[in-house]
């Protein structure tokens, strides 16, 4: 049984007496770019919600691009709502899975690691997401000449 | 949302995620589905065995699917038992009065950080 998330996130935050419901993002036409080349010819990169920079204000926060080689050895992950009482996220690899992407670039599966991963904060304004955050990811994607973008939210 | 505006410009994307719902609500081009508690997308902490895995599966399904809102389920569980599955955002009785203060500190928070411009721009 899936856990239904959009009714428990209703419920919780009615329990907490906020009065209007979180209105998720609905679609019914889904855009779809097919892979134009072979895996071991694409240039990959990975898009996140963990923080890299906890010591900006959460409601200041927009997408941002770091390069691989600077990823910190934990992300803060603590405003982030995952469930608490059942796991953790001391293993970064278990949301933020770059050593395995490089093993894949050295075993010839994946043709390169960009030389960025991307931070995407999770918004409550879907407008924001939509008009600022995405295309400022598509904007850097292109400059890192991306071809496969793995998003991984927590 | 952010992957549906990759996709629109030319960039092929796969969400890893456990919020079917959500993800499935939003259009999301292809999406590879692990059962597992929110925080591990990827999968248990410290599996890297489980982890590598579903790279693997993440990958396949980009040089396989064909067309959009594709999702693929792994086989993997956190656990043999599903009693983890009421702890997320569960409500009981006895938590009533704190749901309600934590309420009230977030709205306190909102607005403190409204009148502090502490806003996007």
């Amino acid at each position: 049984m899936k856990i239904q998330y959009i009714k428990r996130t209703r419920d919780y935050y009615r329990a907490q007496g906020f009065e209007q419901d979180y209105t998720w993002a609905e679609n019914t036409a889904t855009p779809f770019q097919p892979l134009l080349k072979p895996l071991a010819d694409c240039v990959v990169t990975l898009v996140t919600t963990a923080v890299t920079e906890p010591e900006l204000p959460k409601p200041s926060r927009t997408a941002k691009r770091y390069r691989f080689d600077d990823t910190p050895a934990a992300f803060d992950t603590s405003e982030l709502s995952w469930d608490k009482t059942t796991t953790h996220t001391r293993d970064r690899g278990s949301y933020f899975p770059m050593e395995i992407l490089k093993d894949m670039v050295d075993q010839g599966t994946i043709g390169a690691l960009a030389d960025h991963y991307h931070f995407v904060p999770t918004e409550y304004s879907q407008a924001n997401t939509l008009n600022k955050d995405a295309p400022a990811i598509v904007k850097a994607c292109i400059q890192d000449e991306v071809d496969v973008a793995i998003l991984i939210p927590l | 949302m952010t992957a549906r505006t990759l996709e629109q410009n030319g960039i092929s994307t796969i969400v890893i995620g456990s919020a079917w719902d959500i993800l499935e609500r939003c259009g999301t081009p292809r999406v590879l589905y692990n059962d597992l508690p929110l925080g591990n997308p990827v999968g248990k902490p410290f599996d890297l065995q489980m982890q590598t895995k579903t790279m693997q599966y993440a990958l396949q399904l980009l040089a396989e699917a064909s067309e959009p809102a594709t999702i693929l389920e792994s086989p993997f569980q956190w656990q043999s038992s599903s009693a983890w599955k009421q702890h997320f955002m569960e409500i009981k009785p006895e938590m009533r009065d704190t749901l309600r203060q934590m309420g009230e500190e977030n709205r306190r928070q909102r607005a403190h950080n409204r009148a502090q411009g502490l806003v996007r721009k």
